[in-house]
């Protein structure tokens, strides 16, 4: 490899990139649009929710936790069930949003500190999931505290049991970001050089960097390099959004977070020179990114839990790098892992980034037929 | 005009043959350019022209044959070839979206020129191909002609010691194209052996061995002077009081290759320099009731052209 050619294509690379405007505002755009949109999507601040309330107990602590609940605003109350089996009924005919039901054996679990109230949401709208959530937590807390300060001796406040239904997994902003940069790196980064090299062919320009001295190594390096850089400016527009907008903790060291993007945009980029070197076209180019995007985004545990799917989808999903990325940075963000913990993953990233650079250059001929 | 001998020679190509598919694009074609020499390669469209330049560069990979280019072996050496030739590719293959200079200065770095010399040589081709008010304008937004002449600079700039040029100048302007060809005979006399391929007879006049390709078969190959020696008697100059007739009177006549209006006469070209075709056309044009006179003229490269390309059909046909 000759670090003058591979230079050369660096530089028009960046050059090119330059001059085109629509690329140029998707580096940024996309991370901005999609995080404010996620973000904001998940994190409305909910009011009014039609709830109905089952209050099988009805003792008058029962009564002052539906009270208090209702005063937050959050929940309108707009029927009264007899059963929790009613309400989960009204939820399915989509007349209520939350259900809040109260055991009869209230007091006594409460006692006992196990949970004393169930509030039901409708987990198929996230927003309204996310604001049940919040509601479950503050209630009891709020209520057994400035009712019958506790003696010293009593269990903890009885939590209150949240069930989402048709979405098990409880999602927030916190959630969402680390995960996001995934999503967006590796929508952009498929994409950016998915389009490379049938561009070229395309544009007419490969007849011409055929004929020269170039070899097929640096030219799909240089091709990658510039990207790089592009995906961690992403990187940081979505970290720093994801900061400034939701507060999303970064508990971790900021150079894993960083160290685990680029091992993310590594293994998009040369699975994107990969497709450019099967796509006839940019269109085509486009489909098959698609195409690999969207299983990424279902299966690798950014959309449904991991531990939930098949065992089949699961081994599918560990050829992802979204999968090894989403637990390599929930680990370092959310959970204040480091790197050396989660080493299965790192490797399984620069194992993928070798494999599909390989193939790229093995499959890219110098040659027009 | 001898042979050139074996080590005088750019490009040996024996049995060169490319399929694609069912199609025959070229059909074992044996090919033999002198070192320094300008060598025209003619065809109609879909000759094979083009992809034989290809296959001598190394980006195609022939079907069948030999190829020796500058004493390697092609395609096997192709990658030891690409700092010591230029092809300027048929349509304009240079970064639209990079500067006049930034495609300079890309193909300077790919060819690896010393940074001082990559320098001093830009400057220079900036210079001698008229670039030097335009050297920060957009490849893309140039002209036809001015696209062109930034692609043989740039086909240039490692000095080659043997460039391919695939239709050079098919969009560029009469007199533009006096001085392109003025540019590639400079390089001609620095040592550089051309191959270049054209639909123009007046640019292959120019060349000092032409090369006629049809439908993938080698059809004429030797010095213009050689070429349309072997045409003499061959082309008669009809001066008919009404053209238009004389020449529908001419058409389909056993032996008439081609009968092209000129001004007010008719230029025929027959099958055959005897008395036969000649006594045929001088009947012919009797019969339709025209009074016609009838000479002899000289042969040019239009007609080894027609000549060349319609003996194939002939043969074809039988
Ligand atoms: N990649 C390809 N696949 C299939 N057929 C091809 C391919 N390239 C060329 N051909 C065919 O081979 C034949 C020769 O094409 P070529 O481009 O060499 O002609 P040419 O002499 O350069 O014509 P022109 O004067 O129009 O440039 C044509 O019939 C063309 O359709
Ligand atoms: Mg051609």
């Amino acid at each position: 490899m000759n670090l003058r050619r591979l230079w050369a294509v660096v530089l028009k690379e960046l050059r090119q990139m330059r001059r085109d405007r629509i690329t140029l505002a998707m580096i940024v755009g996309i991370p901005v649009m999609q995080l404010v949109l996620f973000g904001y999507a998940i994190n409305l601040n909910l009011r009014g929710l039609a709830a109905g309330i089952a209050d099988q107990a009805n003792t008058a602590g029962s009564r002052a936790v539906v009270m208090d609940m209702l005063a937050t605003g959050v929940v309108a109350p707009v029927a009264e069930a007899r059963t929790p089996d009613e309400l989960v009924a009204m939820l399915r005919r989509g007349e209520i949003s939350v259900g809040i039901a109260v055991p009869p054996d209230f007091e006594q679990r409460k006692a006992q500190g196990r949970e004393a109230v169930q509030v039901m949401v409708d987990g198929s709208d996230t927003s309204v999931q996310g604001a049940a959530a919040q509601l479950a937590q503050m209630a009891l807390d709020a209520s057994t505290r400035a009712r019958e300060a506790p003696p010293a001796s009593t269990p903890p406040p009885a939590p209150i049991g949240v069930v989402a239904f048709y979405n098990p997994e409880r999602r927030s902003a916190v959630n969402i970001v680390p995960g996001l940069i995934g999503v967006i790196l590796t929508m952009t980064m498929v994409l950016f050089t998915g389009v490379s090299i049938v561009r070229e062919r395309e544009r007419g320009n490969m007849e011409l960097l055929i004929a020269t001295p170039l070899s097929r190594t640096e030219l799909m390096v240089g091709k990658v390099l510039p990207f790089i850089a592009i995906g961690l400016v992403q990187t940081t527009v979505i970290l720093a959004l994801g900061i400034w907008l939701f507060t999303v903790p970064v508990r971790g060291s900021l150079l894993d977070v960083y160290f685990a993007a680029g091992l993310l945009i590594l293994a998009n980029l040369t699975l994107g020179l990969m497709i450019s070197t099967k796509a006839q076209s940019q269109f085509q180019a486009m489909q098959m990114t698609f195409f690999v995007f969207l299983p990424s985004i279902l299966l690798s545990g950014f959309m449904f839990p991991f531990a939930g799917m098949p065992k089949v989808v699961q081994w599918l999903a560990e050829v992802m790098p979204l999968t090894h990325f989403l637990r390599l940075i929930r680990g370092i963000m959310l959970r204040g892992a480091g790197l050396a913990e989660m080493w299965i993953d790192v490797v399984a990233l620069l194992a993928f980034t070798a494999v599909m650079m390989s193939a790229a250059i093995l499959r890219f001929h110098k040659r027009l037929d | 005009m001898n042979a050139p001998g074996d080590a005088d020679l750019a490009i040996r190509a024996h049995g060169l043959t490319k399929r694609f598919g069912t199609l025959v694009a070229v059909d074992h074609v044996d090919l033999a350019v002198p070192r320094r020499n300008v060598y025209g390669f003619l065809g109609p469209n879909g000759s094979g022209k083009s992809t034989t330049i290809r296959m001598l560069c190394g980006l195609l990979t022939p079907s069948e044959g030999e190829i020796d280019v500058l004493g390697l072996s092609v395609p096997a050496q192709a990658e030891q070839l690409r700092t010591r030739i230029g092809y300027m590719t048929q349509k304009f293959s240079l970064f639209e979206d990079l500067t006049v200079r930034e495609n300079l200065e890309f193909l300077a770095d790919v060819q690896t020129l010393p940074r001082a010399r990559a320098k001093r040589r830009i400057d220079e081709l900036v210079e001698q191909y008229h670039f030097a008010d335009r050297q920060r304008q957009l490849a893309g937004t140039m002209s036809g002609g001015q696209k062109q002449r930034l692609a043989l600079a740039c086909a240039v700039i490692n000095e080659p010691e043997l460039l391919f040029l695939d239709e050079p100048t098919s969009a560029v302007d009469p007199e533009s194209r006096r001085d392109f060809w003025e540019k590639l005979f400079e390089l001609a006399d620095a040592g550089t052996t051309l191959l270049v391929s054209t639909h123009y007879m007046d640019e292959a006049e120019r060349c000092h061995r032409i090369a006629i390709l049809d439908r993938g078969v080698l059809v004429a190959d030797g010095t213009p002077d050689e070429l349309t020696g072997e045409l003499a008697g061959r082309t008669l100059l009809v001066a008919a009081a009404d053209p238009r007739r004389a020449q529908r009177a001419l058409v389909g006549v056993d032996g008439v290759l081609s009968v092209a209006q000129i001004g007010n006469s008719l230029r025929v070209l027959i099958a055959d320099g005897r008395g036969d075709a000649r006594q045929r056309v001088a009947d012919a044009l009797a019969r339709a009731g025209q009074k016609a006179d009838i000479e002899e003229t000289a042969p040019n490269l239009e007609d080894v052209f027609v000549s060349a390309t319609h003996d194939g059909e002939q043969e074809r046909a039988a």
